[in-house]
C-alpha cells in the first residue's frame, strides 16, 4: 500500500511537470493554431539560462524567473521575425518550428555540451519531509513542484478568466477573424501570448532541471509529453492540459512501477482510446 | 515531366559504368532507399493532404520483420526463405500503415502531425524496451542481402540496380494508385471530404487504404534499408531518421513523387560533404538552416524551384 502511494506521489510530481510544460504549448496552440515544435528547445534553453543564473547568483527562485524570461525573449523574437509572417499557414509554421528546433538544439549542444545539468537547490528544499498519515519521507523539492504547478494553474486561470488580455485571448480562440475586425492588434497579442507560452516552457525547464536534471534530449522528451498531454486533454484548453498531464503522469509512473517493460504502452493506449472516442481530446472543443 | 523519364532512366542505368563503389552504395543506393521511404510521405502529403511522421516506423516494421526472419547475430527469430521474409515484411508494413490510418483517420493537417509523431515515438520506445521480438537497445545485426539465381545483392552494382528497380516500381505504383478510382477518391477526401461522403464513398476506408498503401511503399524502403545497413535497432526508428525523412520530402518538394528522390540526393550529398564545408559536429545546424531556407523561400522544394525557374526562362525567351 505504501508503495502504491509513493508511486501516486511520483505520478503527481511528473504530472505537475508535464502540466507546466504543456500549458504553454496548449495556450499558443489554442489562440494561434501554431503547433510549436520548438517548445522543447525553448524549455531546454530556459533550463540552461536558469542554471547559469543560479550558478552566478545563487538565487533559485529568481533562477526560475530568469529561465522563463530567457525563453520568453527567444519565443517573442521567433514570433516577431519569422513565425508571425506565416500566420494562418499552419503546416509551414510547423515546419519552420521543426527547423528552428533542429538548429537550436544543435547550437545548445555546441554551447553547453552533452553534459547533464542539475540546478542547485536552496537549502530549504534539499532533503525531504515526512508525510503525515503515510509516514514516509518525500523529497521537498517534488512537493514544492506540485505547489508551483497549482500556483501556475491558478494564475493562468486568473489571467484567462479575469483580465482584459484573457478576454481577448478567449475571443481569439473562438473567432480570430472577428477579433481582427474589431480592431485589435492581433499581431501584438500573438507575440505576447507566444512569449507567455515560451516563458512557461522556460520555467518548466528550470524546475525540471532542479527536481530531475536536464541534458540534450530533455527538449524532445518534453515536446513529446506536451504533445501527448494536449492530444489527450484537448488542444487549446488549459484545464485539458491539467487533466491530460494527470492521466499521463500517473499512467507513466504506475506503468514504470508495475510493468516496467511496457510502461510506454499505457500512455499510448490512453492516447489511442481518447482519439477513438473523443478525437478533439477530453476537454477539447470540436473543430467547426 | 514525362519527356524526362527516358533520359533519367538511361542515366540511372549507365551510372555504374563510371561511378565508384563508394558512390554506388553510400550516395546513390542510400539516396534511392531514403527516396523510396520519403516517397511514401510525399504520396500521403500530395494526395491525401496529411503529413505523417510515422513513415520511418512503417519502414522499421518491414526492416524488423526482415531482421527477425533472416539469419542474424542476435540469435532471435526464425530463418525463412528470403522471398517469404520479404513478402511478410511488406505485408506487415502495409498492415501497420492501415492501423496508423485507423488511429489517425479523424485527424487532418497539424493534428495528424502530432498524432503520427506520438505513434512513431511510442514504437521507438517500445522497440527499445522489448527484448523478445525487437532485441531492445542493441537490435539486430549481421543481416545480409540475399543471393538470387547466382546474383549476390550484397555486391554494390547488383544492389544499386535492385534499389533503382525498386524505386521505379515504387514511383510506378504511386502513379497507378493515384490514377485508380481509389486514388481519385483519396484526392477527393483531400479536397472536400464532405462531398466524397455525400457521394456515398466511406471516407475512413479511403483514408485507411491510403495509409496502408503508404505503408507498402515505406516497407519497400525499409527492406532495402536493412539489407543496405546490415543491421537495425531502435535508433533506426528514432527521432533522427523520422525528421530526416520529413526534411527530405520537404526540400525535394511535396507536390510530385520525384521530389522525394531529389530531396534524398540533396540530403545525402549534404550529409556526406558537409564535413568539408563545416565541422562534422554542426551537421544538424546546416541541415536545419537548409530546411528553414527552403520552407521560407520555396515551400514547393527544389522541384518547385526548378519548375518556376524554367517558367521564368520561358517567359523571358518568349
Amino acid at each position: 500500500m505504501k508503495f502504491f502511494f509513493i508511486v501516486f506521489f511520483n505520478g503527481l510530481t511528473l504530472a505537475a511537470l508535464y502540466f507546466i510544460a504543456a500549458c504553454g504549448f496548449t495556450l499558443i496552440f489554442g489562440l494561434m493554431r501554431t503547433v510549436n515544435m520548438a517548445h522543447g528547445v525553448l524549455l531546454l534553453f530556459g533550463a540552461y539560462v536558469g542554471y547559469e543564473f543560479v550558478e552566478l547568483t545563487g538565487q533559485w527562485s529568481l533562477g526560475i524567473l530568469a529561465g522563463g524570461i530567457g525563453a520568453a525573449v527567444v519565443g517573442a523574437i521567433l514570433q516577431t521575425t519569422i513565425l508571425g509572417r506565416y500566420q494562418g499557414d499552419e503546416l509551414r509554421q510547423t515546419l519552420i518550428t521543426i527547423a528552428i528546433s533542429i538548429i537550436m538544439a544543435d547550437l545548445m549542444l555546441w554551447g553547453w555540451g552533452g553534459l547533464t545539468y542539475q540546478i542547485a537547490l536552496p537549502e530549504m528544499l534539499q532533503g525531504g519531509v515526512r508525510l503525515p498519515l503515510l509516514n514516509v519521507g518525500y523529497s521537498s523539492v517534488r512537493l514544492t513542484l506540485m505547489i508551483i504547478a497549482v500556483v501556475i494553474g491558478v494564475l493562468l486561470w486568473l489571467l484567462i478568466a479575469k483580465t482584459k488580455l484573457g478576454i481577448i485571448i478567449r475571443a481569439g480562440v473562438d473567432d480570430r477573424t472577428m477579433l481582427e475586425a474589431l480592431g485589435f492588434d492581433t499581431k501584438k497579442i500573438f507575440i505576447i501570448v507566444f512569449a507567455i507560452g515560451s516563458m512557461l516552457a522556460g520555467m518548466a525547464g528550470v524546475i525540471s532541471g532542479s527536481a530531475l536534471s536536464v541534458a540534450p534530449g530533455t527538449d524532445f522528451q518534453f515536446l513529446l509529453s506536451s504533445l501527448v498531454v494536449v492530444i489527450v486533454g484537448g488542444m487549446g484548453s488549459v484545464g485539458g492540459a491539467a487533466l491530460g498531464a494527470l492521466l499521463i503522469g500517473l499512467a507513466e509512473q504506475y506503468g514504470l512501477a508495475y510493468a516496467p517493460t511496457y510502461g510506454v504502452v499505457f500512455t499510448f493506449v490512453i492516447m489511442v482510446a481518447v482519439l477513438a472516442f473523443r478525437p478533439q481530446g477530453i476537454l477539447g472543443k470540436a473543430e467547426k | 515531366m514525362s519527356r524526362l523519364i527516358l533520359p533519367i532512366l538511361i542515366i540511372c542505368l549507365a551510372v555504374p559504368l563510371i561511378a565508384s563503389e563508394f558512390w554506388l552504395t553510400q550516395i546513390l543506393g542510400r539516396s534511392l532507399i531514403l527516396g523510396i521511404t520519403a516517397l511514401s510521405l510525399t504520396f500521403l502529403t500530395a494526395y491525401l493532404g496529411v503529413v505523417s511522421f510515422a513513415q520511418i516506423t512503417l519502414a522499421g516494421v518491414a526492416g524488423y520483420t526482415v531482421a527477425y526472419f533472416s539469419a542474424n547475430t542476435a540469435g532471435i527469430g526464425i530463418e525463412l526463405p528470403w522471398m517469404i521474409t520479404m513478402l511478410l515484411a511488406l505485408a506487415f508494413a502495409t498492415l501497420a500503415g492501415g492501423l496508423i490510418g485507423l488511429i489517425a483517420k479523424q485527424s487532418v493537417g497539424i493534428y495528424s502531425i502530432m498524432i503520427t509523431l506520438a505513434i512513431s515515438m511510442a514504437f521507438f520506445y517500445f522497440t527499445r524496451q522489448n527484448y523478445s521480438i525487437f532485441n531492445g537497445w542493441t537490435g539486430f545485426s549481421g543481416i545480409t542481402a540475399p543471393a538470387v539465381f547466382g546474383v549476390d545483392f550484397g555486391d554494390p552494382v547488383a544492389f544499386y540496380y535492385l534499389c533503382l528497380a525498386t524505386a521505379f516500381i515504387a514511383v510506378g505504383l504511386v502513379i497507378c494508385f493515384v490514377a485508380s478510382p481509389l486514388g481519385l477518391a483519396t484526392q477527393g477526401v483531400r479536397d472536400a471530404a464532405r462531398r466524397v461522403r455525400s457521394l456515398g464513398i466511406p471516407t475512413s476506408t479511403v483514408i485507411v487504404s491510403a495509409y496502408a498503401f503508404s505503408g507498402f511503399i515505406a516497407g519497400m524502403g525499409g527492406v532495402l534499408n536493412v539489407w543496405h545497413q546490415e543491421r537495425i535497432s531502435s535508433f533506426s526508428v528514432g527521432l533522427g531518421p523520422t525528421i530526416d525523412i520529413l526534411i527530405i520530402s520537404v526540400i525535394g518538394g511535396m507536390r510530385h513523387p520525384l521530389g522525394a528522390f531529389i530531396g534524398a540526393i540533396a540530403y545525402v550529398l549534404i550529409d556526406t560533404y558537409a564535413i568539408d564545408l563545416i565541422s562534422r559536429d554542426r551537421f544538424n545546424t546546416v541541415i536545419g538552416l537548409v530546411l528553414l531556407v527552403i520552407v521560407i523561400a520555396s515551400p514547393e522544394g527544389i522541384l518547385g524551384t526548378l519548375k518556376s525557374v524554367k517558367e521564368r526562362i520561358k517567359n523571358v525567351t518568349n
